[in-house]
């Protein structure tokens, strides 16, 4: 092969190997979503059937304490509180605790809920069967609303784990919000 | 004139170099004038850090006495204005055997004290408290969990004026000048006090020298940490990772104290905040619009 | 597969283009685009000092002088990105222009055209990147790491800043391509891989680290824009996306990052070593894989910036011993290097004084990253002004005291000229010195607690900041002269005329081509003789 079809063939080659380098930095959106569910390394907590959730046998032998925390993006006027600070849980027991929210914003706005565990290595034994943050969650102009967290911890959960604290934080849907917002308006207008 | 000869006498200390710090058993809780080193800190950890930090130090220091060393003698005395004639060989296969070998099991030696340390650092279990920590721009937010006791935790007042550009107000004459705060995190000793970790808008590092670690705070998602102060005092540190225009302005300001002084601090605490909490927790709001 | 060949986009004429903007604006010629990249270069050197200037002056007293917090975080981190893609980067690929045709054997680079096309991106870049200083809502501020939510937090000149960093992106990797193209494909007939100059070598194993990482930060800068401005929530946890991974992603790039400023400095060193020690280099296979594996490794250590960030301790541990580990290669170029003066005859010119330079203080560098690599101190450590004295040891003393010293050495061999070595000695004294007074005060104001990034501080922090002012200072004036010297000798041509040697006892190919070096390096392949090469007897 003559130097300029050498120079193409290479430059070819080095020129897929970018494009494959810029697309494996894209991947690495889902690889680290993945590694982090199996892992449970960024806190993020697992879910389980509420079937599969009450099929697990109880540890009677052990309590780990469970802490909750409620939190609010600031910028947003709500209030946002567990209704039990804590509890004492038997692993494999399935728990049920209510939080609550008020919206003191003088308009409706959808709230969506983050959570998070502390410990990272607890948060895979951590599941739950029920939550508020899995939808989205609209509120009324000072409409107050009880939410519940039901979960399971499992029997497997490392023995220096002893406390667990599981963290709310609401923001604003924006997305959500408006778009309520704007078929709340077309149906008054109907109603006009 | 107190203050002058004070300087002096530290300047002679500083002086004395790294080896001085390293046997002072004083845990300063602010910084000092010419300080070298870091210092021991007031925990079990921050102690077990500082050695393993004086360890890997000493190890460094030695390793570069032996290749400046090496280097100098050759530069002296194999130098063509001494006559030196150039030797010819390329390799010694030996030579590079023995200092691969070497580094390895020297990094092992440090390999090994740093595991230990990293793993007692990693357990948080059986804590008898959780504070957590909230990081605003720009100011600390503490919440113990369970108490219903929560506050806000900015620059006190005196530095805030003096570190206005231009303010003319003389740093010196400012009291633990960007080191200060409204309201500290009053914790008890001898108790292990659990900390969950995580901030509102951007990424903050929330660190107190004297405790042996900093951990970042990021919104969304909670971190843990934990510490067991032995000694009561004050102890102080700053924000650890860029967050915004004030970033170098919101310290961290924590008091250690006999756990029944603590008892009847939380107890004031408590009494005091119950009807006013929704104010104190609604002061964070810059960007509300 | 020792090959030679020219490319057809090459015409063969032995003139340089007539019209100055014939000459430099539409050069394709290796040497012309070497120099052009220097000049850029150096120009760069100057803007992002004067903001490293900017900072030393706010952070010579406490309180706040100077400038507001905004614009300081904006001067860090437009003198932190300016210096790594502005200043270090192009001056090592405006010397692999000039010297890897010159050392394989070969007439011209691989793919002129492209050649001209990657430097030509630079200025645009660059243009894009410090108009921001002039806009409403001020330069970039967030750190030229650009972590999210607080890099996001600015106006446009997010998009500014992005695009930039795509152009240098480009314009890099284009390079790369081109550095690897006439690496592999233009060397003279019995220059085989294991032949050529260390100096080719590591520059063939960084322009590979350059095509597998620059992509990867285009793609994450890409995602802070589509954060920003189309709704997407990558790294916003609003959104259901995790800001760690930006940082993940972004020290992924990073690090290979920071050996891509290295690896060249590493091959310049070993050059100049053997030259001056009139000995060849010790242990030129170990050298070449010594390099490799830290390329390799430097793909999974990336975690150690971040040992804060909330890890599992399996991680912590993993990404503590794949750090330390890199210390061991890393050993083995070091103690070469020393076996190389070892029973040599040396003389300290001014090249090899920055050679010498730079193996002390980029190993000092090397302690306080292996220092920084034992995660339980890193704790304590991170994000203080302990780690701003690691990172400069290795950049500054390390990275651009190499380029220094190759712009020393090879200067004669372009300009055909003797440089003022005297005013090159002084030049390498002053610069020790005051890079010195600058930085080694740093690490103790990092052990006793002062955070980086501040632009104001507790004044128990003052009298080391103070003492490091002083010496930024300096060391920013001494770099005047540098600049003299290199006008002196390019423009004024007053200095001895260089036999084609220069060195007494230089070797390899670029010592056989007269001084200055002709238009055209090698039009036709050179014979290769192995005694002429610097390492010697290769056959171990
Ligand atoms: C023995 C080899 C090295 C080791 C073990 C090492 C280790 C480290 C570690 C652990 C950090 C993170 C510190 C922290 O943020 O807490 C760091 C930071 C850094 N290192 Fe190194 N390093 C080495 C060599 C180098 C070299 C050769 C360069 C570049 C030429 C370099 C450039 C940097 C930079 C720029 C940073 C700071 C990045 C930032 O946060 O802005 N290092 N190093
Ligand atoms: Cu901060
Ligand atoms: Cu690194």
């Amino acid at each position: 092969m003559n130097a300029s079809g050498r120079h193409r063939v290479l430059l070819k080659r080095m020129l897929l190997t970018c494009a494959a380098s810029f697309v494996f930095c894209f991947s690495l959106i889902p690889i680290y979503t993945i590694y982090c569910e199996i892992t449970g390394i960024n806190g993020k907590t697992g879910t389980l059937s509420p079937v599969a959730a009450g099929a697990t046998t109880i540890d009677y032998s052990r309590t780990v304490k469970v802490e909750f925390d409620a939190a609010v993006k600031s910028g947003l006027d709500w209030e946002f509180r567990p209704k039990v600070a804590s509890v004492d849980v038997h692993p494999g027991d399935v728990i049920e605790v209510m939080f609550e929210a008020i919206n003191r914003e003088p308009e409706l706005i959808v709230g969506q809920a983050v959570p998070s565990v502390a410990p990272n290595r607890a948060s895979l034994y951590f599941s739950k069967t029920e939550c508020f943050c899995f939808t989205e969650q609209p509120l009324e102009a000072g409409e107050s609303k009880d939410m519940p967290v039901r979960f399971v911890i499992d029997p497997a959960i490392p023995a220096n784990v002893s406390t667990v604290t599981l963290s709310y934080v609401f923001y604003r849907n924006e997305h959500a919000t408006q778009r309520l917002a704007q078929s709340a308006a077309a149906i008054d207008n109907r109603v006009l | 004139m107190m203050q002058k000869e004070d300087m002096g006498m530290r300047k002679a200390k500083g002086g004395l170099g790294v080896a001085l710090m390293a046997l002072s058993v004083s845990a300063w809780a602010v910084p000092e004038r010419w300080q070298l080193n870091m210092t021991p800190g007031v925990t079990a950890t921050s102690q077990d850090v500082f050695q393993l930090h004086m360890l890997i130090l000493w190890i460094c220091v030695a390793i570069g006495i032996v290749v400046f060393g090496a280097m100098f003698y050759a530069m002296i005395k194999f130098r063509k204005s001494k006559g030196a004639v150039p030797a010819t060989w390329s390799h010694n296969t030996t030579a590079e055997i023995i200092w691969t070998v070497i580094p390895v099991l020297i990094l092992l030696g440090m390999a090994w004290p740093a595991t230990q340390t990293l793993v007692r650092m990693a357990d948080t279990g059986d804590a008898d408290m959780t504070v957590k920590i909230t990081g605003y721009q720009w100011k600390w937010r503490y919440e113990y969990l369970g108490e219903d006791v929560k506050f806000m935790s900015s620059l006190s007042r005196a530095a805030d004026e003096a570190r206005q550009l231009g303010s003319g107000i003389d740093p010196n004459s400012v009291e633990n000048y960007l080191l200060d705060v409204d309201r500290p995190l009053v914790v008890p000793t001898n108790t292990k006090i659990r900390f969950v970790i995580t901030a509102d808008d951007v990424i903050h590092a929330w660190w107190v020298p004297a405790l042996g670690w900093k951990q970042d705070a990021i919104p969304g998602f909670i971190n843990e940490a934990w510490t067991e102060i032995e000694e009561p005092g004050t102890y102080r540190g700053q924000c650890a990772e860029l967050c915004g225009k004030d970033h170098g302005f919101m310290p961290i300001v924590v008091v250690a104290k006999p756990r029944a002084e603590f008892d009847a601090w939380l107890a004031e605490q408590k009494a005091a905040n119950a009807p006013a909490t929704d104010a104190v927790v609604q002061a964070p709001a810059p960007t509300k619009s | 597969m020792a090959t030679y060949a020219t490319t057809d986009h090459h015409e063969d004429h032995d003139h340089k283009p007539s019209g100055f903007f014939e000459r430099w604006f539409m050069s394709t010629n290796h040497k012309d685009i070497g120099t052009l990249y220097l000049v850029f270069s150096l120009i760069m050197f100057f803007i992002g000092g004067a903001m490293a200037l900017v900072i030393r002056a706010e952070l010579f007293q406490p309180g706040l002088q100077l400038v507001e917090p905004d614009f300081f975080n904006s001067m860090t981190t437009v003198h932190a990105l300016v210096m790594i893609f502005g200043a270090v980067m192009p001056a090592f690929v405006g010397l692999a222009n000039w010297m890897i045709p010159m050392m394989v054997g070969a007439p011209d680079m691989a793919l002129p055209r492209m050649n001209n096309w990657s430097f030509w991106i630079m200025p645009f870049a660059f243009a894009l990147l410090l108009s921001t200083l002039f806009m409403e809502g001020g330069a970039p501020a967030g750190g030229w790491t650009l972590y999210p939510p607080l890099s996001i937090q600015g106006g446009n000149n997010v998009a500014f800043v992005i695009f930039a960093v795509h152009m240098m992106g480009i314009s890099s990797i284009m390079g790369a391509i081109n550095i690897i193209a006439t690496i592999l494909n233009m060397r003279a007939p019995g220059m085989d891989l294991l032949k050529m100059p260390v100096f080719v070598w590591t520059w063939l194993i960084t322009a590979f680290l350059l095509i597998a990482v620059m992509p990867v930060l285009a793609g994450a800068v890409t995602m802070l824009l589509t954060d920003k401005f189309f709704g997407t929530s990558f790294f916003s946890a609003a959104g259901g996306g995790d800001p760690v991974m930006f940082q993940h992603i972004f020290w992924f790039f990073g690090h290979p990052e920071v050996y891509i400023m290295i690896l060249p400095a590493f091959g310049i060193v070993s050059e100049i070593i053997p030259t001056f020690s009139r000995k060849p280099l010790f242990g030129y296979q170990a050298m070449v894989y010594a390099t490799a594996s830290i390329a390799f490794l430097s793909f999974i250590v990336w975690a150690h910036h971040m040992f804060t960030v909330g890890m599992p301790l399996g991680g912590q541990l993993f990404f503590m011993y794949a750090t330390m580990l890199i210390a061991v290669p890393t050993g083995v170029k070091v103690f070469n290097w020393v076996a190389t003066m070892w029973r040599g005859s040396m003389t300290f010119e001014t090249p090899m004084l920055f050679a010498v330079g730079f193996v002390i203080l980029f190993t000092i560098g090397g302690f306080s990253g292996l220092m920084l690599a034992i995660v339980p101190a890193d704790f304590q450590y991170h994000d203080t002004y302990f780690v701003v004295a690691h990172f400069h040891y290795v950049l500054v003393t390390g990275a651009i005291f190499s380029i220094m010293a190759a712009v020393y050495y090879w200067l004669p061999k372009w300009t055909g000229r003797m440089y003022n070595e005297t005013l090159g000695k002084w030049h390498f004294w002053l610069s020790t010195i005051t890079v010195n007074i600058l930085f080694f005060p740093q690490h103790f104001l990092g052990l006793a607690g002062m955070p980086r990034r501040i632009p104001d501080y507790n004044p128990a922090f003052a009298d080391f900041n103070v003492i490091s002012s002083v010496g930024g200072f300096a060391f920013g004036i001494t770099q005047l002269l540098f600049a003299w010297i290199v006008i002196d000798c390019c423009l004024r041509k007053r200095g001895a005329k260089a036999t084609s040697g220069v060195w007494e006892s230089a070797k390899g190919l670029e010592w056989t081509l007269a001084s200055p070096a002709p238009y055209h390096s090698f039009t036709t392949p050179p014979k290769i003789d192995d005694r002429m090469l610097a390492h010697g007897d290769v056959s171990h």
